[in-house]
């Protein structure tokens, strides 16, 4: 008799445990069906395509050629409004970057004016860039910038491509763990540069601001679209469209934002293959271990 | 760590060292002839991963402070002069922030190992309220390290938490503007955050010392539940136990590096490479994975002491489980109900995690709620009734039964060797 009891009680408690697990699981797909409904739309509008970067993956490295295009899109369109300020001229010509030669970085390098000094006299001067010089920012302060750009500054590029992500959702974030996707940063510049589009009839998009399907805080952003197909000249044949020219760029950034990456995948490697080998040495030692007792 | 070491020395020096500091014994004793249930399973290799885990924290802490500059107007410059004019400075850093992610899943499941196999029943409360310690210590320690990097989600995310203290009836602002040493977070509270994260690991270091003496008085459970009987229960920890643990580590160690080396920003917030600015919000503020549970458990309910109150409550239940189980059986394999309640907490306490990074709002605090409700019930009405109601299979009459089966199993029943009476 008390069994009984006991296990009817046990019973409706398992029951009554899987029934809240079930009404969970149909609470939250539900909320989000909500959301769809709601007028306020997931940004961004759409989602970044992704991209099949060089440097995605076990043995994903920078491509030279693609981070010295990406350099010069930079440097003669992102660097007008756009600081820089965690890169020097001594950084293009690392290993693993975009492989500038000594020479060609101080070339580079003297071709900016820098304020230096006080010199002997207590005046500041200007000087032609060293390699040790941060990359000059494009205003003097972050109020110059501010007032430049209709009020909001543009913020710097140094490490856009890890400070953006568009969220992955489940399964994704799972998945992304066994595919190593961590190219969502790149991935989403190049959607924001290439998603400027013209605004569906009845969209009205506020002044000073550019319709953006690819914007992840609203579909309208401020930057006017930067790019436009031949702005660029490069000199290694590959085509001058706003699409290559994106892509070369966000490769760039992803460089800037992790100028190590080369280093980190290539020792990944052999850590990791080390310790595949050391476990397997490990899993006979223990196994000839434990062959002298039964269990 | 009890009774007469057998340890010898062979050497000279050993043995006028032993003589006078018998620390060479403390080791023996300890981990070489220390005896360990012969039938232990890998899920027995994570207390050995954890000791590696603070070891490894401490050492890449002490370089990266070497370079770290606790100010606000240098603190994110400086982490980053690590990532990229320090030798080797991205590795340690990554090695840091990952290893604190890695910290938690090992101690999660080493958590929840005890909970399956009833590792926190007498006579091991003492040594479970001490794992505990250990636990809240380290969550204070992961959340400041959180906050020295000064990017938006170390500022927010401080703001946010130093800022449900002000929940506290009357004193409540005062002990915030206490925290914080100022009226907002600011270069005071990142001093102190600083200051706080290099000494709580050493805290941790010290507890562990006394959780392991814990562990070394009873030994440890095993996957039956069944006490030591005699010493064909047992085989020594070297080499047996070195060996299984070390593979359990290096295996550990392949999740650990695949993290490091090819995600290693994977576990952290795109946000927290922005510079820290306090008049810009991020869109959503969101603790680190491993804060999740906890965070949803906050925000389900309407009241923000409330909210607290049940935080708090959801770990400091934890610290009272030896008590809430009325069970006398300690391994869930011989419990066939509470094996099924235990997953669905496990189950439970995912879904808080997952409902903890959404943004509270429609059926995602609905779902919060009822996870919430479902988790207290766990600990406060199932763990005690199921003690009551439930009914264990038949237990092995000894651990080396339950390996070699009955036949094999010729224990002398009357001479009942313990290790800790060894």
């Amino acid at each position: 008799m008390m069994k009984t009891l006991s296990e009817k009680i046990a019973r409706f408690g398992l029951a009554f445990a899987l029934s809240v697990a079930s009404a969970t699981l149909v609470a939250a797909p539900a909320s989000a069906a909500e959301e769809g409904a709601q007028a306020t739309p997931h940004y961004p509008l759409v989602k970044p395509p992704q991209e099949p970067w060089s440097f995605a993956g076990v043995f994903g490295r920078f491509d030279t050629a693609q981070l010295q295009r990406g350099y010069q899109v930079y440097k003669e369109v992102c660097a007008a409004c756009h600081s820089m300020d965690l890169m020097s001229f001594r950084n293009l010509a690392q290993p693993g970057g975009p492989h500038f030669t000594e020479a060609q970085a101080k070339t580079v390098a003297e071709s900016f004016q820098v304020q230096d000094g006080p010199n002997d006299e207590g005046d500041m001067f200007e000087r032609p860039a060293r390699l040790s010089d941060r990359f000059p920012a494009p205003f003097p302060n972050h109020q110059a910038a501010a007032a430049a750009n209709n009020g909001k500054a543009p913020p710097d590029l140094s490490l856009m491509a890890k400070a953006r992500a568009v969220e992955r959702g489940f399964p994704w974030f799972v998945l992304d763990i066994f595919t190593q996707y961590q190219e969502g940063g790149p991935d989403y510049i190049h959607g924001l540069l290439t998603g400027y589009k013209e605004p569906p009839a009845g969209t009205e998009v506020g002044p000073g601001l550019h319709y953006n399907v690819g914007f992840a805080s609203g579909s309208a952003i401020a930057m006017a679209p930067p790019l436009s197909d031949g702005q660029v000249t490069y000199s290694d044949g590959s085509p001058e469209t706003v699409d290559q020219y994106s892509r070369d760029v966000s490769a760039f950034l992803m460089w800037t934002a992790e100028p190590h990456l080369d280093a980190r995948k290539r020792i990944g490697f052999q850590v990791i293959l080390f310790l595949i080998v050391f476990a397997g040495l490990l899993y006979f030692a223990k196994k000839k271990i434990w062959a002298r007792v039964a269990h | 760590m009890s009774g007469p070491s057998t340890y010898q020395p062979q050497n000279g020096f050993l043995k006028w060292f032993e003589s006078r500091l018998p620390l060479g014994g403390l080791i023996h004793s300890s981990f070489i002839v220390f005896p360990n249930p012969r039938n232990l399973n890998y899920w027995w290799t994570f207390g050995g991963i954890l000791a590696f885990m603070l070891v490894a924290q401490i050492l890449t802490g002490v370089v990266l402070v070497m370079h770290y500059t606790p100010h606000t107007s240098l603190a994110f410059t400086s982490v980053e002069g690590i990532m990229r004019d320090v030798n080797y400075g991205w590795l340690l850093r990554y090695l840091h922030a990952n290893g604190a992610s890695m910290f938690f899943i090992a101690v999660y499941i080493h958590i929840f190992r005890g909970l399956y196999y009833g590792s926190y029943k007498a006579p091991r409360e003492v040594l479970w309220i001490l794992g505990m310690i250990i636990f809240l210590l380290m969550m204070a320690t992961g959340f400041m390290g959180y906050v020295l990097p000064w990017g938006q989600m170390s500022f927010w995310g401080a703001t946010v938490i130093t800022n449900l203290f002000s929940a506290i009836p009357i004193v409540g602002e005062t002990i915030v503007t206490w925290l914080w040493g100022g009226f907002a977070v600011d270069n005071p509270t990142l001093n102190r955050f600083f200051s706080l994260h290099y000494l709580l690991p050493f805290m941790i270091a010290g507890v562990v010392v006394l959780h392991i003496w814990a562990l070394h008085v009873p030994g440890s459970n095993n996957p039956t539940g069944v006490s030591v009987k005699s010493s064909q229960d047992t085989l020594p920890f070297h080499p047996y136990f070195t060996v299984k643990d070390a593979l359990g580590l290096v295996v550990f160690l392949i999740v650990f590096m695949w993290f490091v080396f090819y995600l290693p920003n994977f576990m952290g917030h795109a946000d927290n490479y922005i510079p820290a600015d306090p008049l810009v919000t991020p869109a959503h503020i969101v603790p680190e994975w491993y804060f999740l549970p906890f965070y949803a458990i906050l925000r389900s309910v309407p009241d923000k002491l409330g909210g607290v109150i049940a935080m708090f409550g959801a770990i400091a239940v934890l610290f009272v489980v030896p008590w809430l189980d009325t069970s006398k059986v300690r391994s869930a394999n011989f419990r066939p109900l509470y094996r099924q309640f235990f997953w669905i907490l496990v189950l439970v306490s995912i879904g808080l995690g997952y409902l903890g990074s959404r943004p509270a709002e429609g059926g995602y605090v609905i779902a919060s709620r009822i996870l919430t409700i479902y988790y207290f019930a766990h600990f406060l009405v199932i763990l005690p009734l199921l003690g009551l109601f439930e009914k264990p299979k038949p237990l092995p009459a000894s651990i080396t039964e339950s390996v070699l089966g009955k036949g094999a199993a010729n224990v002398t029943a009357g001479a009942p060797a313990a290790p800790q009476t060894k």
